[in-house]
C-alpha cells in the first residue's frame, strides 16, 4: 500500500517538559518522525511546550508552536494551521491524552482532521482497563485477575474475592503516577483513593499481585495491510512489582527459551491485530517463573521510553517506520536504514547483549524514599552494549557517573549475613551491590534468588563479576587474567585497585605488555548477516576490532552528556546534536560518544559516526587509540564532557575552543578571584575552606546567612544557604558523605535580582543574544527559577555594566565559544556570582526566541571564525519583540519524601515556555504550561516564614481581591489580619480541626503557598504540609516571587482566546 | 581444553573446546537466531554442516528434551561465542555442554562469531575443521577442506521404517498443555470439557485453546457437530529430515500421520490413499536426490494434494524441471521476511536452507511464485498450476522461530477438504 496522497500537512502533538516517566525519549521519536514525514514531503506542524528540545527547531519542523499543551491551545492552532491530520502517538502519554480529548469532544471531526498512527478506537480500546481486558478475554490472551473501580469501596471488596496482596494501576497517568501494591486494606484505601484522584477519568484497576513474575517486553510494529514484527524484546532483571522505567533491562531476553519467546511473540502480534494498532507498540507481560503462566500487564498504543531503548538496542528506527507506517506505507515499502539492502518488514537479529540501567535522583533527593516500585522515580536512563552480559552491566554501571566503576559498592561490614539477607528483601537502587555482597560472603544463589526472584541466570552472571575481584586480589595478573578481567569489562582502575597495582601500571601491562586493546563491533539489526551502511558501534575485548577509521577529512570528537538527570537535562543533548551538525558543515568527520538511549544525539543518522559508549576516560581513550581525531569538543556535554578535558589532553587530543587552563580558571576559586579583581568585577565576598572548622570560621567572618557548597558539581549540587553554624555542619557532613577531590566553597548570600547571560565569544568580541531575569530572587537554583528575556526591570545603565563585565569576563578567561555567566543585582551593584565557559541550560530556549543559533555560531567559532563575520554583530543583540518565559516544571509527585522546598540545589526535571508579545500573556502561558491551572474552589493556604510576613500582606491582598478564602497559620493569620486582609486561622497538623491537612485532604484547596525558613528547614510541619499538598495534586510554591508572579498570570489573565505564535516565523 | 576452528581460506580461531573432542571437517553456516538454539541442533536439515550461533549467549535456558525437533543432533559441530555456566530454565533438565558430549558432537567456544559470520558472509559458505590438535598441519588441512563434499545426508537422517501417528496419539506441547488447563478460562474450561465428553479430539482442543472467545466457540460447534469432528484426513509425511513439529502441526490438525523413508516408492505411498502427502524439510544438495526427485514426480502426476517444506519444495520444483542453485551463504534464521504475492501479506519466517530455486527456470505454465523474499526477493514459495500444490522454502513449522505461518497448515487441511 503505498502513500496516502491525501496527507499533506500534519500535526505533530510533542510531550511537554520533561517529568519523571515522560523525557527525552519523545524528544528522539518526535525528532526522528518529524524528519520523517519531511522526507516525504509533508508540511509538519509542531506543537510542544518544552523549548529544550530538538522537534522544537526550526529545521525539524515547518511551523513551531512552543505552547502550552491543552486543549484550547491546540485547538487554536488547528483553526490557524489548518492540518489535515494528526499524529498523536509520538508525544507518549500527555499527546495521546490531548488528541483523545479533541477527538471526544467532537472537534476533529468539526475541523476535518483526521488522527493517523492509530484510531482513536484504538486508543481507547487499550487505554481503557474495562475495554482492554474486554479485549484481551476475546482473544484469549490472559490478564492478572482484575477489577476496574471507581470507589474505594468497590477496590475493597473485590480485593477482598481475589485477596491481598493487589496491584493499583490510575488509569490514563503517565509512569505509573498514583500507583502501588497494597498488602493490607489500609494501604489499599490509602492508595486507591490518590489514584482515583490522579486518573484522569476518575478509574483504578484493582489486580492480582503478580510480583516477583518475570517481566518481559516486546516492541511490536504493524502496518495498515496488517503486517506485524516484534522489533526486540527486552527482559528486566528486576522481576514484576518495579517499574520497567525503574528497572535494569536487558535486550533480547536471556531466559527464555525460544518456546516462551515465541509463546509471548505471538500473543503479541495478536494484541495488536485486535487492537488494530497502525504503528510501534509495546506490551508487557509478566511471565511466572516455573510455568508457562503469564499475563498482559499493559499495551502502550504509540512509541514509548521502551520503543526509544529498543531502537538504540537494535538499530531499527520505530518512530521513523512508524511515522511512514501513519502515512500508508506498509513494512515491506520501508528500507531498512541501516542495511540499506533489506527492508523494515524484518526483525533484527543481535549479535551482542544490551544492558540498560535507570539514573535515579536520589543523590538530589536525600531524603526521598529508594524504595523502588510500581511508581516510576528514574529521570533517565544509560544503556551499554557489549558481546557478553557482564561487560555490559559493567559498563552501564560506570556510565552512570556515580562514581561506582564495578559490583563493589557500599559499606558493609557492619553487616552481619542475616543483615544482608534483610537487605536483599528492600527493593531499592542499591539492591544489586547488595547481592553482590551477598555472593561475596557466599550465600547461596539460590537462596538469593528465592528472597528477590531474579532469576538465577542474572545471579550467577554477578557472581562471575564477584569472582574476578577475587581473583584480581589473589592470583599474579598474567595475560590470561587481564584478558578476561577486560572481557568481562572490569576498568583499568579497578583492576588496579584489585591487584594493588597503579591505574598507569595496570594500563602500560595492558596495552604494551600484553596487546589487549578494546575491539570495535558495529549495531547493524541483522548480525552480520548483510552488510551495514551505518556507522553505530559498540567496544568489546576478546574480539577483532572491525571498525576502520580512515582519514579521509579532519575528525572531531563530540562527547555528549550520559543520562538525562535533575541539573543536566535534554538541553546538553539539543547543544551536542546542533555542534555536530554544526561541525559537520564545517567540513568536519563527526564522532559522537555517548550512552543515553532516550536522546537525538545517539540516533544513527546524527554524526558520521556514533560510539555508544560509556563516557569515562578509559572508554574514551581507546576510541581516540583507534580514531585519533584532531580534536574534541567539551563545552556542550554539560559537566559529563567537562570532566573529560583533563584526560583528552593526556591522549594528546586538543580541546577545540576554550582552553582547558581557562575552564579551570573558572571554577578554581582563587584563580578566579585573580581575574575578577584584575577586571574590577565584584563578586559576593567568599572562600575556600576545606574542613568544617574552616567552614565555620570562614561563615562567621563573612557574616551570616553564607552559601555552602562543593566545586565542581552541577545543577548546584549540595549547596545550601546556612544562617547558623549548625547549618554550616550539617551540611558540610552532606557534603564530606562523598569523598571531595576539590575544595568547598563559602559565600556570602545576598538577596537580589538574578540575571544570566549567555554569550558566544571568540577571544576578543562577544554575541550576548539577551538578557534574562530571573522572577524569583537568588538564593533559588537558576534552573529552578522562572526565567524572563528580555529583562523586564533591569536598567539600561545596568544592562550596559553586565554587557561590560561578561565582555571583561570572555576575554580574561580567553573563552572561544559559549560562556553562560549569573550575576544578582543588589542595591543596583552587579555582582558575579558564577561563571561557566560552557553551554547551559538556557542556551535552546534563548537560541529559539531570538533566533539566533547559538551553537552553530559558537561551534564556527570553535573553529576560529570571528563573532563579527557571523552576520549577527556584536554586543548585545537587539531585543526581540517577543517575551518569552522559561518555567521550571517538577516531578515532587512522583518521590515520595523528597522535600518540594526551593533552594540553592536545583530540583526541577524540566521546562516549559510562554511567549507572547505581551509579557502577562507570556506568564499565563508558562503557567498552564506547566501545569499550574488553578481550578474552581477559589480557597488557598497561606503559610511563610517570619522574615517574608510582611511581604505576604501584599500578596495576601492581591489573592483576596481575586476572591480567594485564605487560610493561614496562626502567625501569619495575625499578620494578614492586622493589615487588613481577611485570614482564617488554622492549626497546621495537630489540634484542632480543621487542620491545614484536613483542608488538603478534603481536596478543596486550589493553591498552597509555603515558604520555608532559610537554611535546611527543619520544621517537620513545613514538610509535610508541602508534600501533602503535591501529592494530593494541590500547586505549592515555596517562595514568595513565584506567587506574586502567580497573582500577576491571575490578575491579567484574559477569558478569551489566547495568542499563538509560530517561532519558525520570528 | 583448547580447539581451532580452521577455514577453507586459512583463518584459523582459536577457542575452548566444548561437547566431544573428536575432530571433525564440515560445511560451515551461520544461523542468526537468538533463540533456539536445541531446536536448531536437531533439526535433521543441518547434517552435514557445522552451526555458528551468531548470538553470543548460548545455552542461557538450558535443554528441555521435549523441544527437540528429532531424536537426536544432527550438525557436525557447534561453534559459539560464550556457554552459559549455568542454565537457567523451569524446564531445564540438562546443560547444552551435557547436551553436546551425550550427542557425540565437537564444538569450540570463546570464538568471535561476528567475524567468523562477516567472512562466511563475504567469501560465502566454506569448509572447516574443528580439531583439538594443536600440532594441525595447515596446509595439509586446507587441501582436505577444499577436497571436502557433503553427500547422501538425505539417507543419514531419514527413518528407516514406515510409522503411523493416528489422531489419539497426539501429545500436546508443555505450551498447549497449560493453555488446556491452568490458562484456560472458566469458560474456556467447560468448553474443553464438553469438547472431550463429545470425543473432540485432542489436537482440536489444543488448536481451539489458544482463540479465546473464536476458540470456545469452535469447541462448542465441534462438540455438537459429530461429523466435523470425526473427519480425520491420511496425510502421508516424506521424511527427508522432518522436523517433529511438522507432524505435530498435521496431528493437532486432527490429521492421521503416516510417515514414510525418504526412499519409498511413489506407488506404494499411493497405494494407501492419503488424503494429502506432506514432503518435508531435509539437508543437502536438492539436485542430488535423483530417485526421490523420480517419485515425486509421480505423486505430481497423481491428484493428491501435496505441501512441502525446504528441500520438499526444491524436490518438487525439480521434478519439475525447474533448476536450484547453491546461494552464496544461504537463508538461516528467525528472521526473514517472506512476502505473499497473493495477498501483499509480509510474514517473519523461520528458515534454513542453502540452495533456492532459480526464479528464470520455473515454468510459468507449471507454476506461479507465490512467496519472495522481502530482503533479496528470492523463491519463497510457489503454487503449482491446474494441481492441488503449494510449496514453501521457509518453516510454517517454526521451532526456532515465528510462527505467523502456521496457517499454511490450515491451507493444507482446506486443501485436502475440498479434494475430498
Amino acid at each position: 500500500m503505498p502513500k496516502n496522497n491525501e496527507i499533506k500537512k500534519v500535526l505533530v502533538i510533542g510531550s511537554g517538559p520533561i517529568v519523571i516517566g515522560q523525557a527525552a525519549e519523545f524528544d528522539y521519536a518526535g525528532t526522528q518522525a518529524c524528519r520523517s514525514l519531511k522526507e516525504e514531503g509533508i508540511t509538519v506542524v509542531l506543537v510542544n511546550s518544552n523549548p529544550a528540545t530538538i522537534m522544537t527547531d526550526k529545521d525539524i519542523a515547518d511551523m513551531v508552536y512552543i505552547e502550552p499543551l491543552t486543549v484550547d491551545v491546540l485547538k487554536q492552532i488547528i483553526l490557524k494551521e489548518k492540518p489535515d491530520s494528526i499524529l498523536p502517538t509520538l508525544g507518549g502519554q500527555a499527546a495521546l491524552n490531548l488528541a483523545m480529548e479533541l477527538e471526544e469532544c467532537g472537534f476533529l471531526a468539526e475541523s476535518n482532521v483526521k488522527l493517523i498512527g492509530t484510531t482513536s478506537l484504538t486508543i481507547k480500546k487499550a487505554e481503557d482497563r474495562l475495554e482492554f481486558k474486554n479485549t484481551m478475554e476475546k482473544i484469549g490472551e490472559p490478564c492478572a485477575a482484575s477489577e476496574v473501580v471507581t470507589t474505594v469501596e468497590a477496590a475493597v471488596a473485590f480485593t477482598n474475592t481475589i485477596g491481598y496482596p493487589v496491584v493499583i494501576r490510575p488509569a490514563y497517568t503517565l509512569g505509573g503516577s498514583g500507583g502501588g501494591i497494597a498488602h493490607t486494606e489500609e494501604e489499599l484505601i490509602d492508595i486507591c483513593t490518590n489514584g482515583l484522584r490522579l486518573s484522569r477519568v476518575g478509574q483504578c484497576l484493582i489486580e492480582r499481585c503478580i510480583a516477583g513474575w518475570k517481566e518481559i517486553e516486546y516492541e511490536v510494529m504493524r502496518d495498515g495491510a496488517g503486517n506485524c514484527i516484534t522489533v526486540c524484546n527486552m527482559e528486566n532483571l528486576d522481576p514484576v512489582g518495579v517499574h520497567t522505567g525503574d528497572s535494569i533491562v536487558v535486550a533480547p531476553s536471556q531466559t527464555l527459551s525460544d518456546k516462551e519467546y515465541q509463546m509471548l511473540r505471538t500473543s503479541a502480534l495478536n494484541i495488536i491485530t485486535e487492537l488494530n494498532i497502525t504503528g510501534g507498540c509495546n506490551v508487557q507481560y509478566a511471565l511466572k517463573p516455573d510455568s508457562f503462566e503469564y499475563c498482559v500487564i499493559e499495551v502502550n498504543p504509540r512509541v514509548s521510553r521502551s520503543s526509544a531503548l529498543a531502537s538504540k538496542a537494535t538499530g531499527y528506527p520505530i518512530a521513523k517506520v512508524a511515522a511512514k507506517i501513519a502515512l500508508g506505507y506498509t513494512l515491506d515499502e520501508i528500507p531498512n536504514a541501516i542495511t540499506g539492502k533489506t527492508v523494515a518488514s524484518f526483525e533484527p537479529a543481535l549479535d551482542y547483549c544490551v544492558v540498560k540501567i535507570p539514573k535515579w535522583p536520589f543523590d538530589k533527593f536525600i531524603m526521598a524514599k529508594r524504595t523502588l516500585t510500581t511508581q516510576m522515580k528514574a529521570t533517565g536512563e544509560v544503556m551499554s552494549i557489549c558481546t557478553n552480559f557482564e561487560g555490559a552491566l559493567m559498563k552501564a554501571i560506570r556510565s552512570l557517573e556515580q562514581n561506582i566503576y564495578s559490583m563493589q559498592y557500599g559499606d558493609y561490614t557492619k553487616d552481619s549475613n542475616e543483615d544482608i539477607c534483610e537487605k536483599l528483601h528492600q527493593i531499592d537502587d542499591r539492591r544489586i551491590f547488595v547481592i553482590a555482597e551477598a555472593l561475596r560472603r557466599g550465600i547461596s544463589p539460590e537462596e538469593i534468588n528465592a528472597i528477590t526472584k531474579i532469576d538465577l541466570w542474572f545471579i550467577d552472571k554477578i557472581a562471575i563479576l564477584v569472582e574476578m575481584e577475587n581473583r584480581l586480589k589473589t592470583e599474579p595478573l598474567t595475560k590470561e587474567l587481564m584478558l578476561e578481567a577486560k572481557r568481562l569489562e572490569y576498568p583499568d582502575r579497578v583492576i588496579a585497585s584489585l591487584s594493588g597495582k597503579s591505574e598507569e601500571e595496570v594500563k602500560q601491562l595492558r596495552k604494551e605488555e600484553y596487546q589487549i586493546t578494546a575491539a570495535f563491533k558495529t549495531v547493524d539489526t541483522c548480525a552480520a548477516e548483510f552488510e551495514a551502511e551505518t556507522p553505530y558501534y559498540y567496544s568489546c575485548f576478546d574480539s577483532v576490532n572491525e571498525v576502520e577509521a580512515p582519514r579521509t577529512k579532519k575528525k572531531v570528537l563530540v562527547l555528549g552528556s550520559g543520562p538525562i538527570r535533575i541539573g543536566q537535562g535534554i538541553e546538553f543533548d539539543y547543544c551536542s546534536v546542533h555542534a555536530t551538525w554544526s561541525l559537520h558543515k564545517s567540513g568536519f568527520e563527526t564522532i559522537i560518544v555517548n550512552n543515553n538511549p532516550e536522546t537525538v544525539s545517539t540516533d544513527f543518522d546524527i554524526a558520521d559516526k556514533l560510539y555508544f559508549e560509556p563516557l569515562t576516560p578509559e572508554d574514551v581513550e581507546s576510541i581516540v587509540d583507534l580514531e585519533k581525531p584532531d580534536g574534541a569538543v567539551v563545552q556542550f556535554g554539560g559537566q559529563t564532557a567537562i570532566k573529560l578535558t583533563e584526560s583528552l589532553l593526556k591522549m594528546g587530543v586538543p580541546i577545540l575552543g576554550t582552553s582547558a587552563e581557562n575552564v579551570d580558571a573558572a571554577e578554581d576559586r582563587e584563580l578566579f578571584d585573580e581575574i575578577l579583581e584584575q577586571c574590577c568585577i565584584p563578586r559576593p565576598a567568599g572562600k575556600t575552606v576545606f574542613t568544617t572548622e574552616e567552614a565555620i570560621v570562614a561563615a562567621n567572618e563573612l557574616g551570616y546567612p553564607v552559601l555552602v557548597r562543593p566545586s565542581y558539581v552541577l545543577g548546584g549540587a549540595g549547596m545550601q544557604i546556612a544562617i547558623c553554624d549548625d547549618d554550616v555542619r550539617e551540611f558540610m557532613a552532606i557534603i564530606n558523605r562523598t569523598v571531595q577531590e576539590h575544595p568547598i566553597l563559602v559565600d556570602k548570600y545576598l538577596m537580589g535580582k538574578e540575571v544570566e547571560v549567555d554569550a558566544v565569544c571568540d577571544g576578543e568580541d562577544i554575541l550576548i543574544p539577551g538578557i534574562m531575569e530571573h522572577v524569583e530572587r537568588a538564593g533559588i537554583h537558576s534552573g529552578d527559577s522562572i526565567s524572563v528575556y528580555p529583562s523586564q526591570s533591569v536598567s539600561e545603565k545596568i544592562q550596559n555594566v553586565i554587557v561590560d563585565y561578561t565582555r571583561k569576563l570572555a576575554k580574561s578567561l580567553h573563552v572561544v565559544g559559549l560562556i553562560n555567566i549569573q550575576f544578582i543585582v543588589y542595591h543596583d551593584e552587579v555582582y558575579v556570582i558564577e561563571v561557566n565557559p560552557r553551554s547551559s541550560r538556557t542556551v535552546p530556549y534563548i537560541s529559539k526566541v531570538t533566533n539566533i543559533p547559538i551553537v552553530d555560531l559558537a561551534s564556527k567559532v570553535i573553529l576560529g571564525a570571528k563573532v563579527k563575520d557571523l552576520g549577527y554583530g556584536t554586543g548585545l543583540a537587539k531585543k526581540s519583540d517577543y517575551i518569552a518565559i522559561k518555567m521550571p516544571v517538577f516531578s515532587f509527585e512522583k518521590l515520595r519524601g523528597a522535600d518540594i522546598g526551593l533552594g540553592p540545589e536545583m530540583k526541577s526535571t524540566g521546562e516549559c515556555l510562554g511567549i507572547s508579545k505581551n509579557f502577562d500573556e507570556a506568564l499565563y502561558k508558562a503557567f498552564l504550561g506547566a501545569g499550574v491551572n488553578l481550578p474552581k474552589h477559589k480557597k488557598m493556604i497561606l503559610t511563610v516564614r517570619d522574615a517574608d510576613k510582611l511581604e505576604a500582606v501584599e500578596a495576601g491582598r492581591r489573592f483576596e481581591a481575586l476572591g480567594y478564602e485564605i487560610y493561614a497559620t496562626r502567625s501569619t493569620a495575625r499578620v494578614l489580619k492586622e493589615n487588613g486582609v481577611s485570614a482564617i486561622p488554622v492549626q497546621k497538623i495537630d489540634g484542632e480541626s480543621p487542620t491545614i491537612m484536613d483542608l488538603l485532604l478534603g481536596h478543596e484547596i486550589d493553591l498552597v503557598v509555603d515558604t520555608p525558613t532559610l537554611g535546611r528547614d527543619k520544621s517537620r510541619d513545613g514538610f509535610l504540609i508541602r508534600r501533602v499538598s503535591i501529592e494530593t495534586g494541590v500547586t505549592c510554591l515555596t517562595s514568595l516571587d513565584t506567587a506574586n508572579a502567580l497573582l500577576t498570570s491571575l490578575e491579567t489573565a484574559k477569558t478569551g482566546e489566547l495568542s499563538v505564535v509560530d517561532i519558525a516565523q520570528i | 581444553m583448547k580447539a581451532f576452528l580452521i577455514l577453507e581460506d586459512g583463518h584459523v580461531f582459536t577457542g575452548k573446546s566444548i561437547g566431544s573432542n573428536k575432530e571433525v571437517v564440515s560445511e560451515i553456516v551461520f544461523n542468526t537466531s537468538m533463540t533456539g538454539y536445541l531446536e536448531i541442533l536437531t533439526d535433521p536439515s543441518y547434517a552435514g554442516q557445522a552451526v555458528v550461533m551468531t548470538y553470543p549467549l548460548i545455552g542461557n535456558y538450558g535443554v528441555c528434551y521435549s523441544d527437540m525437533e528429532s531424536k537426536k543432533a544432527w550438525p557436525d559441530a557447534f561453534i559459539v561465542r560464550e556457554i552459559s555456566r549455568v542454565p537457567s530454565n523451569f524446564r531445564s533438565e540438562a546443560s547444552i555442554e551435557e547436551f553436546l558430549k551425550a550427542n557425540d558432537i565437537p564444538g569450540i567456544a570463546g570464538v568471535d562469531t561476528r567475524m567468523l559470520t562477516k567472512i562466511l558472509r563475504e567469501s560465502g559458505t566454506m569448509n572447516g575443521m574443528i580439531t583439538t590438535n594443536e600440532n594441525y598441519n595447515l596446509d595439509e588441512v586446507i587441501t582436505k577442506l577444499k577436497a571436502y563434499t557433503v553427500t547422501g545426508v538425505v539417507n543419514k537422517v531419514t527413518c528407516t521404517d514406515k510409522r503411523v501417528t493416528t489422531h489419539e496419539e497426539f501429545t500436546p506441547t508443555d505450551f498447549e498443555k497449560a493453555k488446556m488447563t491452568y490458562m484456560a478460562s472458566p469458560a474456556m474450561r467447560a468448553a474443553i470439557e464438553k469438547a472431550k465428553a463429545a470425543d473432540v479430539c485432542l489436537g482440536e482442543i489444543a488448536m481451539a485453546s489458544m482463540l479465546g472467545t473464536k476458540g470456545v466457540e469452535l469447541l462448542e460447534e465441534l462438540a455438537k457437530n459429530q461429523e466435523m469432528a470425526k473427519r480425520h484426513f491420511k496425510v502421508a509425511l516424506m521424511d527427508f529430515g522432518s522436523k517433529k513439529n511438522i507432524e505435530h502441526n498435521l496431528l493437532k490438525r486432527g490429521c492421521e500421520v503416516t510417515v514414510y523413508p525418504a526412499g519409498t516408492k511413489a506407488e506404494e505411498v499411493l497405494k494407501a490413499n492419503p488424503d494429502g502427502i506432506m514432503l518435508s524439510n531435509g539437508p543437502g544438495d536438492p539436485a542430488e536426490c535423483v530417485e526421490i526427485i523420480e517419485e515425486i514426480k509421480k505423486m505430481y502426476d497423481s491428484n493428491v494434494p501435496i505441501f512441502a517444506i525446504c528441500l520438499g519444495h526444491q524436490l518438487m520444483a525439480l521434478a519439475n524441471g525447474f533448476k536450484t542453485t547453491k546461494m552464496k551463504y544461504g537463508h538461516r534464521g528467525a528472521n526473514h521476511p517472506v512476502k505473499d504475492l497473493e495477498t501483499g501479506r509480509v510474514y517473519l519466517s523461520s528458515q534454513n536452507h542453502g540452495y533456492v530455486v532459480v526464479e528464470d527456470t520455473i515454468d510459468p505454465e507449471k507454476a506461479e511464485v507465490r512467496f519472495i523474499n522481502a530482503n533479496d526477493k528470492t523463491i519463497e514459495g510457489l503454487r503449482y498450476k491446474g494441481k492441488n500444490i503449494f510449496t514453501v522454502q521457509f518453516h510454517p513449522e517454526a521451532c526456532a522461530g515465528p510462527q505467523d505461518s502456521e496457517f499454511l497448515f490450515d491451507e493444507f487441511i482446506n486443501m485436502m477438504e475440498v479434494n475430498a
